[in-house]
């Protein structure tokens, strides 16, 4: 039998195996998850989760799928924090500094804690990216905040109620609509599809007879 | 800190003493009859113990895994229950089940067609396999690329399987696809000029796999769930759909839905209903672990199959090569094949590269398995073995700092046991992946059942037997656009008759008649995980 630490599943003691993450210990323990767990894999931000270490002071923030178990770790999950999301038409909205200001004004509030950045669990500089949104400067917000899985701790800690992944969000979305450069050769070739330019070709593959598929198949160039 | 065995360091110390010797060394590409026997030999989907006869419905006399005829074949949760068809909870044109990448896009197109759209989903919005994809997605819009050249390239890939005109729509429409995304505010990777940053692929003969760095998926479900929400779209999340119901002319006609939490039953009635439930790798085929986030659990195809609907390769399922095979928290999470595309290599325990990395993906697993199964060339770790995947050469290939900006996920997830990637190899076994095979459709998105759509991973025939990597990500976006747009617009002309479950009583009649009654309750909704220590 596997070594196991005890652990504090909201104040009640279990022992688990050392090996656990919380997300399994909970399991271990009993526990049939529905919320607070999702793609299992660190993607999601559906696992957030606080705890302490006995005998530390500091609250600690992490995804529970990710976070192997210690003894005497005292665990609270968090798994829905009430994130403020405004609602905007991304075709009519434009990039500039007053559409943050319009929309989430509560960021002009920050007070420098930097809170949000120590208990990023994607380990980002949430602070930061925060700033250049003041800024207006969203190719650098979306950029700083682009590992965000949303998770919402940084916002559970913060004492200006900002809601910052919603603020990254946007500038990424702005980002990818209006500042990044237009991709010519993808336009070019919708364009060309939709004229009926790729449709022969196409026929021509499908309509060609399986044997003759398959020779095609194991002798098309690939390129290096 | 994960603590390497002294077998495994004795190994690493062989991979990095060949590393030099491999970097730049062309590793052959195997024959097609190569391919044929690796995959016959050792590819999972040719077990035969694994799999059992299907005694009713549509596929009766096809096969099916054995966890997957459980739930074909298993008890409705309906029949325990009685419930009010009259008077409905919600009343809507478009009921799409499923809040992932196809779910989304399907409701956002449903949504432009005029028509009142819901999304049910058992979790949240947007927890899906769809957040979890890595890699990219796949369209031709290169100059030296074109839509026949993909078509060709899937089609191999899915062993000539895939139904044509699916794969048609797939290709010809993955342009567009990426230009929705594109202009809904997607951050794709782009040179300074707009020149979209794209790779190669297993099995793809044009670099053309777009990518979001290594948050491909998670970029793209995080900008549809933020514009669903923008849209104001009705989202009944932790509910889900535990059966569907038809009207008394046998067309489908809504849900019976559950409220995961308090257990409530609600009903609601639509004109159209969308499939888009996802995968199946929590049901655990043959023991894998898998890279399928909590939910993956096949439920669609079981609603689907109660109500006559058809499945078309439910037998193949795809096995990634590379999950992760160590550490132990980690086992089975995926290791996306865009670090084979970058340039690193599979190597054996005496440091030998035995196999093309980019290959299908199907022979590239059987590869894995064959190399520790039968020539020996696996290292143990806790769970079982694994092969190294040589991620230093990455940043030989393509300079230093490569990793950070193009795979920073997985840099992240070894990072955390203390595996620095840029460094060190990592190890990897075969994880299951996805579903290659699901319900069958038109081109319009429909199942025989008429006003029944299905889109994203519960589809099954656009990949044939195998699936390349991309053109997930790619298909999710084409059918869950169109199977919103089809069922957005047919439900205009639908007129609903009264409500009724009566095709639940029959199957379960035709189960007992069968004597194939499983018992188990289905659809599964969740696995169950409580009191293992995996």
């Amino acid at each position: 039998m596997e070594k196991t630490v005890n652990i504090y599943l909201f104040g009640k003691k279990y022992a688990v195996p050392e090996s656990l993450t919380i997300m399994k210990a909970m399991e271990y323990a009993g526990y049939e998850l529905v919320r607070g767990c999702g793609c299992r894999n660190g993607f999601c931000g559906a696992c957030a989760t606080i705890y302490r270490i006995h005998g530390q002071q500091e609250l600690k923030t992490c995804l529970a799928c990710q976070q192997q178990v210690e003894e005497g770790m005292y665990v609270a999950t968090l798994p829905f924090f009430p994130l403020v999301k405004k609602v905007y038409d991304i075709e009519t909205i434009k990039p500039t500094q007053q559409i943050m200001m319009q929309l989430y004004p509560e960021i002009y509030a920050c007070i420098g804690c930097n809170a949000c950045t120590k208990s990023c669990t994607q380990g980002l500089n949430v602070m930061q990216y925060i700033a250049y949104a003041q800024r207006g400067e969203y190719e650098k917000c979306a950029e700083e905040s682009f590992d965000c899985v949303m998770c919402g701790v940084c916002s559970a800690r913060c004492p200006a109620g900002i809601s910052h992944p919603q603020v990254a969000e946007l500038a990424r979305r702005l980002t990818g609509k209006y500042l990044a450069p237009k991709s010519e050769h993808l336009i070019n070739r919708v364009a060309e599809i939709d004229s009926g330019d790729c449709k022969a070709a196409l026929e021509a593959i499908m309509n060609t007879p399986l044997e003759e598929q398959k020779n095609l198949y194991n002798h098309r160039e690939i390129e290096k | 800190m994960y603590q390497y065995t002294e077998e495994q360091l004795i190994s690493m110390k062989k991979v990095e003493e060949t590393r030099a010797s491999r970097f730049g060394a062309a590793i052959p590409r195997m024959s097609a009859d190569q391919k044929e026997e690796v995959l016959a030999s050792f590819h999972p989907d040719y077990i035969s113990t694994a799999y059992e006869e299907l005694k009713v419905g549509k596929n009766k006399g096809g096969k099916v895994l054995h966890e997957l005829a459980a739930l074909l074949q298993g008890r409705s949760r309906v029949l325990d229950l009685s419930i009010d068809l009259s008077s409905p909870d919600y009343d809507v044109d478009v009921l799409v089940i499923g809040g992932g990448g196809a779910g989304a896009a399907a409701a956002i197109e449903a949504d432009n067609s005029g028509a009142n759209v819901m999304i049910v989903t058992k979790l949240r919005l947007g927890d899906a396999n769809t957040a979890m994809a890595e890699g990219g997605i796949q369209a031709a819009d290169k100059p030296n690329d074109s839509p026949a050249i993909h078509y060709l390239d899937a089609l191999g890939g899915g062993h000539f399987k895939n139904k044509p005109e699916l794969l048609y729509k797939l290709v010809n429409e993955a342009p567009e696809a990426i230009l929705w995304l594109n202009n809904l505010g997607v951050m794709f990777d782009k040179e300074a000029d707009g020149t979209m940053v794209t790779t190669h692929g297993g099995g793809t003969s044009r670099k053309r796999m777009h990518a979001c760095r290594d948050y491909s998926g998670s970029e793209i479900m995080r900008t549809l769930r933020d514009e669903v929400l923008n849209r104001g779209i009705t989202v009944v999340d932790f509910t889900s759909a535990i059966e569907l119901i038809k009207d008394t002319d046998g067309k489908i006609a809504g849900a019976v839905l559950m409220n995961m939490e308090t257990k409530e039953i609600l009903v609601a009635r639509a004109k159209t209903v969308v499939i888009a439930t996802g995968g199946a790798g929590r049901l655990h085929y043959q023991g894998f672990p898998t890279s399928n986030h909590y939910g993956a659990t096949a439920d669609g195809l079981v609603l689907g199959y109660r109500a006559g609907a058809k499945l078309l390769y439910p037998e193949t399922l795809q096995y990634h090569p590379t999950g992760a095979a160590a550490p132990t928290q980690i086992y089975g999470a995926l290791v996306t094949e865009k670090v084979r595309s970058l340039g690193a290599q599979l190597v054996n325990k005496d440091g030998i590269a035995f196999v093309n990395p980019l290959e299908t993906r199907d022979v590239t697993a059987s590869s894995i398995i064959r190399e520790c199964k039968q020539n020996g060339g696996g290292i143990t770790t806790t769970d079982g073995e694994g092969v190294w995947l040589d991620t230093p050469l990455i940043e030989m290939v393509n300079g230093e700092g490569t990793i950070e900006k193009r795979i920073p996920a997985m840099l992240r997830m070894f990072g955390k046991y203390g595996i620095d990637i840029r460094k060190e190899p990592i190890l990897v076994y075969p994880t299951l992946h996805y579903q290659n095979g699901g319900l069958d459709i038109s081109a319009n998105g429909m199942t025989c059942v008429e006003n029944l759509y299905v889109a994203g991973e519960a589809v099954g025939g656009i990949h044939g037997t195998n699936r390349l990597m991309g053109n997930s990500l790619l298909d999710i976006i084409v059918f869950g656009r169109n199977a919103g747009k089809e069922a957005g617009e047919k439900s205009k002309s639908v007129q609903l008759k009264a409500l009724t479950l009566q095709h639940v009583e029959d199957f379960e009649q035709e189960l007992k008649t069968a004597g194939a009654a499983s018992g188990e309750a289905s659809p599964k909704l969740l696995p169950d995980y409580k009191r293992k220590a995996n």
